[in-house]
């Protein structure tokens, strides 16, 4: 039996009596990307950080690569990638020469040359880092993430501040890394983003995880069902139903023709988020007045 | 066997990045060379320090200076250049991001250290050129000489790479480094016998002065720059080159402790 290589049983990490952390659970299994989802101070950079043995937990047991991270040694930090949501300055050092030097610190490197092309720094190699743009900046985060070879990549934001090619490019780069067989833990603001590159995600509202699985059930059934919009009598229509075909071809029998404004759309991972942490914010908020 | 072969290849990358800032360039590596060529321009006229009553003995300013400036070097490439670029490098993310790879923490020091023993050498090598060429100050000539100039430069460098690592601790955020470390280095400059005459102190600040590495640091070279009749203007009338070796071994002891107590990869968990 292989164990995954992130554990995480009941993680909580409080500061004085704030929750930041409030009693997670999930793995994350080989060769798997996962997305944690949730508003900004929900607590994902907090668990990221903990998983990477950058912060203590107060509570709860967590295994990365089978080891737990506040006591992982030189050898287990050489199986990571890390890519940190704040850009590490290093700017009087070119591309080439700063993520040749980081090559240098792992045993079984990935070569210079071609990470540089695979974060579209070609370019740029031999420019020094202060004179990038924000964007390349983060290609570079990137870079210096995946030079190691890592079995576990950490990615915290890493596409905030690239343009729209740019982050197809990063994509292609992801599923490049996926195919090679690298577990990813990715967070991110950007929906679509998780929607294209996650197997599974979880979502996490005010230190707890109110959803985990696969991309395309999150929010369960009821979360997917389709809607139909149209419009009648100059006022827009719409209705939830399982059957959208079946109530399209209604409209149009009642029409007796083409159906005014007629659309048909399934509510995409950014339309089930959004209602997701809405309620559960809600949730929260009333729980507290309660209390 | 890879801690070593890290740090060398960390050595080499930190005076790459030294030698291309070129405030740093300015501040701690030029400033000493900088110092002694305005006080040797400014009091050109004045005549020379130490003379005898019959005359002899004495020496140019520049001359004088030089002992002075070769301590302030050893203290700025290691108390402010580190201390200030330790600390912006925690306050940018930049020891984050090495706290995540399976950089040993030695290596680090090792390229920090690395990186100043071999600008310094550099900058006292210039200094001196600069001094014998420049000014024609006369530098000396007995192996004996070089040799305490050997142990009071290594053993005062080294000390100062390890005040500054712990002082890096110091700055709340990388942008106050500058303003808190300069302060620092600039008074103990002016009160330990580099920019001002320490024989003409009085005996209070004397003592005070006599508390940090500085002052011995500057006592030892002048044992190796100024000549013999220049001793018994010490305070103890004396060289002492036995409480130079014990002072900077106790400061070495104390900056190794608060280092150990200080270092952090990251301020974690603030």
């Amino acid at each position: 039996m292989t164990t995954s290589p992130v554990q995480v049983r009941d993680l909580q990490k409080f500061y004085g009596s704030f929750k930041a952390v409030d009693g997670i659970s999930f793995d994350i299994h080989e060769g798997e990307t996962f997305a944690l989802l949730g508003p900004n101070g929900a607590g994902k950079s907090t668990t990221i950080e903990i998983l990477e043995g950058y912060r203590n937990k107060t509570s709860g047991d967590v295994h990365v690569l089978g080891v737990e991270p506040s006591r992982g040694g030189l050898d287990w930090k050489a199986q990571l990638g890390i890519v940190l949501q704040s850009t590490g300055e290093s700017g009087n050092v070119s591309v080439v020469e700063q993520l040749t030097h980081f090559a240098g610190y792992y045993p079984h490197p990935r070569n210079v040359s071609d990470v540089i092309e695979a974060v579209g720094l070609g370019s740029k190699a031999k420019t020094r880092i202060s004179k990038l743009s924000g964007g390349q900046r983060r290609r570079v985060d990137v870079a210096l993430g995946i030079i190691g070879r890592p079995k576990l990549l950490f990615l915290d934001e890493p596409t905030t501040g690239f343009d729209p090619e740019a982050r197809r490019q990063f994509w292609d780069l992801i599923n490049q890394l996926k195919a090679e067989g690298t577990t990813i833990l990715l967070t991110t603001h950007y929906l679509d983003e998780a929607a294209t590159l996650a197997d599974r995600a979880g979502v996490i509202v005010g230190g707890k995880l109110v959803d985990i699985g696969p991309i395309d059930a999150i929010g369960g059934a009821s979360a997917r069902v389709p809607l139909v919009r149209w419009r009648q009598d100059g006022v827009v229509r719409s209705e939830r139903t399982a059957e959208p075909a079946t109530l399209a071809a209604r409209l149009y029998a009642e029409a007796g023709g083409e159906v005014d404004g007629l659309e048909i759309t399934r509510p995409s991972l950014e339309d089930i988020y959004l209602d997701m942490v809405g309620n559960h914010s809600t949730a929260l908020k009333t729980a507290e007045e309660n209390a | 066997m890879r801690t070593l072969q890290l740090g060398t290849s960390r050595i080499g990358y930190e005076l790459k990045v030294y030698f291309r800032q070129g405030d740093t360039v300015f501040f701690t590596f030029l400033f000493p060379i900088m110092m002694l060529s305005i006080f040797a321009v400014a009091f050109s006229t004045s005549g020379n320090i130490g003379t005898a009553p019959d005359g002899s003995g004495g020496i140019t300013v520049a001359s004088f200076y030089v002992p002075g400036m070769v301590a302030a070097g050893m203290l700025l490439s290691g108390v402010q250049n580190l201390a200030v670029d330790i600390a912006a490098e925690k306050g940018d993310g930049t020891l984050k991001r090495l706290g995540g790879t399976p950089l040993p923490v030695f290596s680090y020091f090792m390229g920090k250290i690395g990186m100043v023993l071999l600008s310094s050498v550099f900058q006292v090598a210039l200094l001196l050129l600069v001094a014998r060429v420049a000014f024609n100050v006369e530098l000396p000539s007995e192996p004996s000489k070089w040799l305490t100039f050997a142990w009071v430069f290594l053993f005062g460098v080294i000390t100062s790479c390890v005040l500054g690592i712990a002082l890096s601790a110091l700055p709340r955020t990388g942008k106050s480094a500058t303003a808190v470390i300069i302060p620092l280095v600039l008074v103990l400059q002016f009160i330990s016998g580099v920019y001002l005459n320490f024989s003409q102190l009085p005996g209070w600040l004397q003592n005070f002065a006599s508390i940090f590495p500085l002052k011995w640091m500057a006592q030892g070279m002048r044992s190796v720059f100024l000549p013999a009749s220049f001793e018994a203007a010490e305070p103890s009338g004396a060289w002492d080159l036995g409480l130079v070796a014990l002072v900077l071994g106790v400061w070495l002891v104390v900056g190794l402790a608060l280092c150990k107590m200080t270092f952090k990869w990251i301020r974690k968990d603030t």
